[in-house]
């Protein structure tokens, strides 16, 4: 049961890993003029589109957490409808604590809102698909001792590596290189991206 | 006896961290050497004869004299821009009218009428900036240094080869009159002074109105060769209003009405040259290195015609050379050398065949241009020459005070830590070293010098410790409990450390130190979390997992902290809006709520601030009243709380009028003006007054507790109420039964008390749960008061925010600690990182930054609107109590850490209590409720208190002394860095004061504490004698 759960983790992780990297490559085929580092905005929500996607399709296929017991179709509607309340209420709070950190208000609020939302997309999409609309069970998951599956271990550590990588990407700001690549927001989600994906790899590889 | 020997040990540990500081300073700030050796007419310059021979010719030197008479108008802080002629003919762009530009219109008048008479150049001067050392750099052609910049106040008189003395030496009559900075600097020159003082910066026209009374006299009565005049206008107005203010268009037009008067005036023979020393930055400061502060006009101008045939290569080709023999004299380096020699080689060929001169001249010019690059930049290098083994040795001690820090405070709190022998032991040792070096001085006849001294002095003492720590405790223990810090913290402070070795990040630190403490205070609520204390334990237990983590149930509610984070985060972005930028960065805009009201040029908008800034003031007070009545202390009738009903306020209204005053006072109608500025004076003064007399209150009676006597006995009868006639019904029966039923206990309690003694007293003391921590807000409110005054108005919002913050992280950290009763009692280490970031942070929301130019010297003049005259050591307190306001609250503040959890536990309890169904039974008997002992949980246990205070003593110590260790380092390892005289230096010295003032403040506020512990030891007594009698 747990070997066949660590191989169905480590799938996810690298298809998580490979949408990404499709999310590079792809809109280059369909939209003139796309690179990472100048059309960065539309890159980004490229991004979280694909990485939502996955997820989503991942959450279909796998079905980690079996224990919704009512299935009816006005049930799963409102669920639905939940989860994407969720994640704009985590978009927006997350904007505001970015704003509470030092960004600036008025300039730079799209870049600054765009980071929120793929923030959300690598932390609160992968709550919402495997621990549903329910806070309790977050606040649950992510405090010591709460864990109680493969799963859940799993998600506790992307997710708190995610913030901690977002984090780090603050610290080359100050830096004066003056690279046109420099940017804030930029910055913060490359280095956010590349620490998410070595520890979405060694998630599964630590237990 | 504890309680001193726990003040003595941190002494002691700052000393050593003193000696350290002092060490490293002697060994990084190196000053320049100043040559006496003059030049003279009689020697020249180089081998051979000069081109022009003009030894002969009378009234000549090297060279002949183009002029024989001089004007030399110095116009401090006149920029570039300030003299730049203005072409408005612009296609296509608006013309831009600025206040300064194209003020001085007579400068552009000659240059288009007459080309050949004047000259306009943009100067590019040398850093630091500020008007000594400019003044200092154009009279030797030397380079300022470093160290200078900060005797500026304290000018000496100018040894090396100047200008002044060679012009004197030559029997000219040199006639200045303007700034008195020069009579320091050249005492007795002059044959003629017109001295006016240059220090209250405040003061636009006293010094320019009293040059223009003596210019032209002097100048039409022809007593003179040289003639002087150093306007000082332009720059007292930058510094007051900036220079985007109409009060420097009406200074400027000054000036060059001043221009044209002497241009007018001007003879033949007579050269006219106005130059600034320096310019100014966007805000009106200067003494750093920026590209508008450097840039200053320097304008030429002659009836004569400047340049009519001879090219100015020549002129500036000997004047090159003349430079270049002077600085060869004093430095040799080989390549310089070779360059110069060929150079000069050069110019012997040049001499003997002038035929070839045209061609060779260029490359000559380059050589000597060369040449000179090079002596320059070797000068700047060698002139911070660095005693390495000094500095080494004190990072050394630095290290080792560190050292001390955190093995004292892991051992302090068990039992068996020896205070005593601790402290004796190390003193003795270091009086014996002391003695022992100054007596080998003595023998072998060298000078004492102090640095060294307390150097010996701390390592002697510091051994022995090392010895006895290793003896009494280390080998005991494994090395590791010596490394205590937690993970997350020890990752923080790390952060904060590698932060000092790179100059964009000393640079960025405003910015990243919000940021830090943003991180830290999420930080902290997420482990509130993650340790299940947040919330409800249900929630938590899962049916797989049969233990939980959670021991104690959560004393607060989930939202509670994460309120406290967000409002903290809040506190925190709105400091970071008072925010001054560094000259460094071009794209920062500092904010422009940093200057005084008074530049403020709208009517309505400074109206308005100025409400903001009282309303500020008063929420501050009815804060702190609000605090102290929550916790009864209000209520006591004893000294500090009358006075904090009554003077406090009265503080809060003398600083209100001081600012009404200050803010308008350019407004106030003439006849008004001396009650005015006297009144100005007097405000600030008598403020001052009332928080010192506030303080001596506190020191005095610090017990603020309110005592009824007797209150036992009284109560009970207050109840009996009458009531006549036979009981008809229910209630009355109810009302009257549980009276009489009191009364009868009451009697018999009586009869057999009387029979034992006399009455007891019984006594109820309120508010003795938080006696330590009344007076610790009282103390810092007081502090605060003054301090707000020396800051611009609107940092009293910041100040605000000060305390709303500091209350917030400590009600946030209060919540993380758990209450060991009895002890021993320990403050977290993420408690005292978290202090210290935030005094940081307030250091630069307070609109300081750790370079010179930014610091507020109009502190100085608060409440000495006429200056300080001679004395120096007034100016530099008020100017460093404002630079240091932040380091000195929180300094003073730390003990809090401390208390606060104690103060939190009547809170929670309290909440505990008052569910909306027992209120009433809460009521009946409220007195008899076992009270929250709070703070009297540390008297009960003195022993721990004294190790806890010495703890949180050490472990703040630590934190800072890490600081200034990594400064030190990082300034020591970066020492040839591009910036280490920009970034670096500056820094560290900030610094060490920070640290200096820290630690005192740390002492105080300790001290404060232990005397509050002792007024409450004497009062219990007291009380138990009033019992027995």
């Amino acid at each position: 049961m747990k070997d066949t759960d660590i191989k169905r983790l480590l799938y996810t992780h690298l298809l998580c890993i490979f949408s990404i990297i499709l999310s590079v490559f792809i809109p280059s085929l369909f939209l003139e003029n796309f690179s990472i580092l100048e059309t960065h905005l539309t890159w980004l929500c490229i991004c979280s589109g694909f990485v939502t996607a996955v997820n989503l399709v991942l959450y279909l296929a796998v079905k980690p957490n079996t224990s919704s017991k009512r299935s009816s179709l006005s049930h799963k509607v409102t669920r639905f409808l939940k989860c994407c309340i969720y994640f704009l209420m985590s978009c927006f709070s997350f904007h505001v604590i970015f704003v509470l950190y030092g960004a600036p208000l008025i300039e730079l609020a799209l870049e600054t809102f765009l980071f929120a939302v793929i923030l959300s997309t690598f932390t609160t999409v992968p709550c919402l698909c495997l621990l549903g609309p329910n806070l309790k069970a977050w606040l649950r998951v992510f405090s010591r001792n709460g864990v109680s599956s493969i799963w859940e271990n799993s998600l506790q550590m992307t997710t708190i590596s995610s913030f901690v990588g977002a984090w780090l990407g603050a610290l080359p700001i100050p830096l004066d290189w003056e690279r046109p690549w420099q940017m804030t927001v930029e910055r913060k989600c490359s280095i956010c991206r590349s620490l998410h994906v070595p520890r979405m790899g060694l998630g599964p590889v630590i237990r | 006896m504890q309680k001193a020997s726990v003040l003595l040990f941190l002494a002691w540990v700052c000393f050593v961290f003193y000696a350290g500081i002092a060490l490293f300073t002697s060994g990084f700030l190196l000053t320049r050497l100043e040559l006496t050796n003059y030049s003279s007419c009689q020697e020249p310059p180089g081998p051979g004869s000069l081109p022009w021979g003009s030894q002969g010719k009378p009234g000549a030197c090297w060279m002949a004299s183009r002029f024989s008479r001089v004007v030399l108008v110095l116009v401090d802080a006149l920029r570039f821009d300030f003299a730049q002629p203005q072409h408005s003919h612009v296609p296509g762009e608006p013309p831009v009218s600025l206040p300064f530009l194209g003020k001085l219109s007579s400068l552009q008048r000659i240059l288009e009428i007459q080309p050949h008479h004047a000259r306009l150049y943009r100067s590019q001067v040398d850093p630091p900036t500020t008007t000594m050392q400019r003044l200092k750099a154009l009279t030797t052609g030397s380079l300022p240094t470093f160290i200078d910049a900060g005797s500026n106040f304290a000018s000496h008189a100018i040894v090396e080869d100047n200008l002044i003395k060679q012009l004197t030496s030559a029997g000219r009559r040199v006639v200045f009159m303007g700034d008195d900075t020069w009579k320091d600097l050249f005492p007795g020159a002059f044959s003629k002074a017109f001295f006016f003082p240059s220090f209250n910066v405040r003061d636009l026209d006293t010094v320019d109105n009293g040059i223009l009374e003596q210019l032209y006299p002097t100048m039409d009565s022809g007593e003179w060769d040289v003639l002087i005049a150093h306007f000082l206008g332009v720059d007292h107005c930058g510094h007051k209003h900036g220079p985007h203010h109409p009060e420097m268009a009406k200074k400027l037009s000054q000036m060059d009405q001043v221009i044209q008067g002497l241009v007018e005036r001007l003879e033949n023979d007579t050269l006219l040259v106005v130059a600034g020393d320096h310019g100014m930055t966007t805000n009106g400061d200067h003494g750093g290195d920026s590209e508008l502060e450097v840039s200053a006009a320097l304008f030429l101008y002659s009836p004569t015609a400047l340049f009519p045939s001879t090219p100015p290569e020549v002129s500036r080709f000997l004047r090159t050379y003349s430079a270049a023999t002077q600085d060869l004299q004093a430095k040799e380096l080989h390549q310089l050398q070779n360059l110069f020699s060929k150079a000069s080689a050069d110019y012997q060929w040049l001499l003997q065949s002038p035929n070839g001169a045209e061609a060779t001249l260029p490359t000559v010019i380059a050589e000597l241009q060369q040449f000179l690059r090079g002596a320059r930049a070797m000068c700047i290098e060698s002139w911070a020459r660095f005693s390495l083994v000094r500095m080494a040795g004190g990072a050394a001690l630095l290290v080792a005070a560190c050292f001390i820090c955190l093995l004292a405070s892991q051992w302090a709190i068990s039992p068996d830590f020896p205070f005593r022998p601790l402290l004796l032991i190390p003193v003795a040792w270091g009086l014996v070293g002391t003695i022992a070096y100054a007596g080998l001085l003595g023998i072998i006849e060298l000078k004492l010098d102090l640095v060294l001294l307390g150097a010996v002095a701390a390592v002697s003492s510091f051994l022995p410790f090392l010895w006895k720590a290793w003896a009494g405790w280390g080998s005991k223990r494994p090395l590791a409990t010596l490394f205590p810090i937690p993970g997350p913290v020890l990752l923080l402070l790390l952060f904060r450390l590698a932060v000092f070795f790179s100059d964009s990040f000393v640079v960025a630190e405003a910015r990243a130190t919000p940021f830090l403490l943003g991180s830290f205070i999420l930080l902290l609520v997420v482990q509130l979390h993650w340790e299940g204390q947040l919330l409800p334990p249900k929630l938590l237990t899962m049916p797989r997992l049969g233990t939980s983590a959670t021991t104690n149930p959560p004393r607060h509610s989930g939202a509670y902290a994460l309120r406290l984070g967000i409002g903290l985060l809040l506190c925190t972005r709105l400091a970071g809006l008072f925010h001054r930028c560094p000259e460094e960065t071009p794209a920062c805009h500092s904010s422009p709520w940093l200057s005084p009201l008074a530049s403020m040029v709208g009517g309505r908008a400074k109206n308005l601030w100025y409400g903001a800034c009282v309303a500020a003031l008063l929420a501050l007070l009815a804060a702190v009243r609000l605090w102290l009545c929550h916790y009864g202390n209000l209520k006591s009738p004893e000294p500090p709380m009358l006075f904090v009903r009554w003077g406090l306020p009265l503080m809060a209204l003398g600083t209100a009028a001081y600012w009404a005053l200050a803010s308008g006072a350019d407004e106030a109608p003439p006849r008004l003006r001396a009650l005015v500025s006297g009144a100005s004076m007097v405000l600030p003064r008598a403020v001052a007054g009332l928080a010192a007399s506030g303080l001596a209150l506190l020191l005095w009676k610090p017990v603020t507790v309110l005592v009824k006597a007797g209150a036992g006995a009284p109560r009970t009868r207050t109840v009996l109420t009458p009531f006549s006639g036979p009981p008809t019904s229910q209630a009355d029966l109810d009302y009257v039964v549980p009276q009489i039923y009191r009364h009868m206990q009451e009697e018999f309690r009586g009869r057999l008390e009387r029979t034992k003694s006399q009455g007891p007293l019984t006594v109820a003391a309120y508010q003795l749960g938080s006696v330590y921590s009344a007076a610790m807000v009282t103390a810092l409110t007081l502090l605060a008061f003054p301090l707000l005054l020396l800051h611009a108005e609107r940092i009293s919002l910041v100040f605000l925010l000060l305390f709303l913050q500091s209350f917030l992280l400590l009600h946030l950290l209060a919540a993380g600690i758990p209450i060991t009763t009895p002890g021993p009692f320990t403050v977290p280490w993420r408690a005292v990182s978290a202090w210290a970031l935030m005094a940081t942070q307030t250091f630069y929301s307070t609109g300081h930054q750790p370079v010179f130019p930014a610091i507020h010297w109009h502190a100085a003049f608060v409440g000495f609107p006429e200056g300080h005259g001679s004395c120096t050591w007034l100016p530099a307190l008020l100017v460093g109590a404002n630079t240091f306001a932040s380091h000195l609250l929180f300094a003073v503040g730390c003990p809090l850490l401390l208390l606060w959890p104690f103060l939190c536990e009547s809170q929670g309890l309290r909440k505990r209590q008052q569910p909306p169904g027992n209120e009433a039974e809460a009521r009946v008997r409220p007195e008899e409720e076992e009270e929250p002992l709070m703070e009297m949980r540390l008297r009960d246990a003195p022993h721990h208190f004294y190790a806890a205070l010495l703890q949180l003593g050490l472990k703040y110590l630590f934190i800072l002394g890490v600081q200034i260790l990594a400064c030190a380092l990082a300034a020591s390892i970066l020492r040839r860095h591009l910036m280490v005289w920009k970034v670096f230096a500056p820094k560290f010295i900030f610094e060490a004061v920070g640290f200096i003032v820290s630690s005192v403040g740390l002492l105080l506020g300790i001290a404060l504490v232990m005397r509050v512990d002792g007024a409450v030891s004497s009062w219990f007594r007291q009380l138990f004698l009033a019992q027995q009698r």
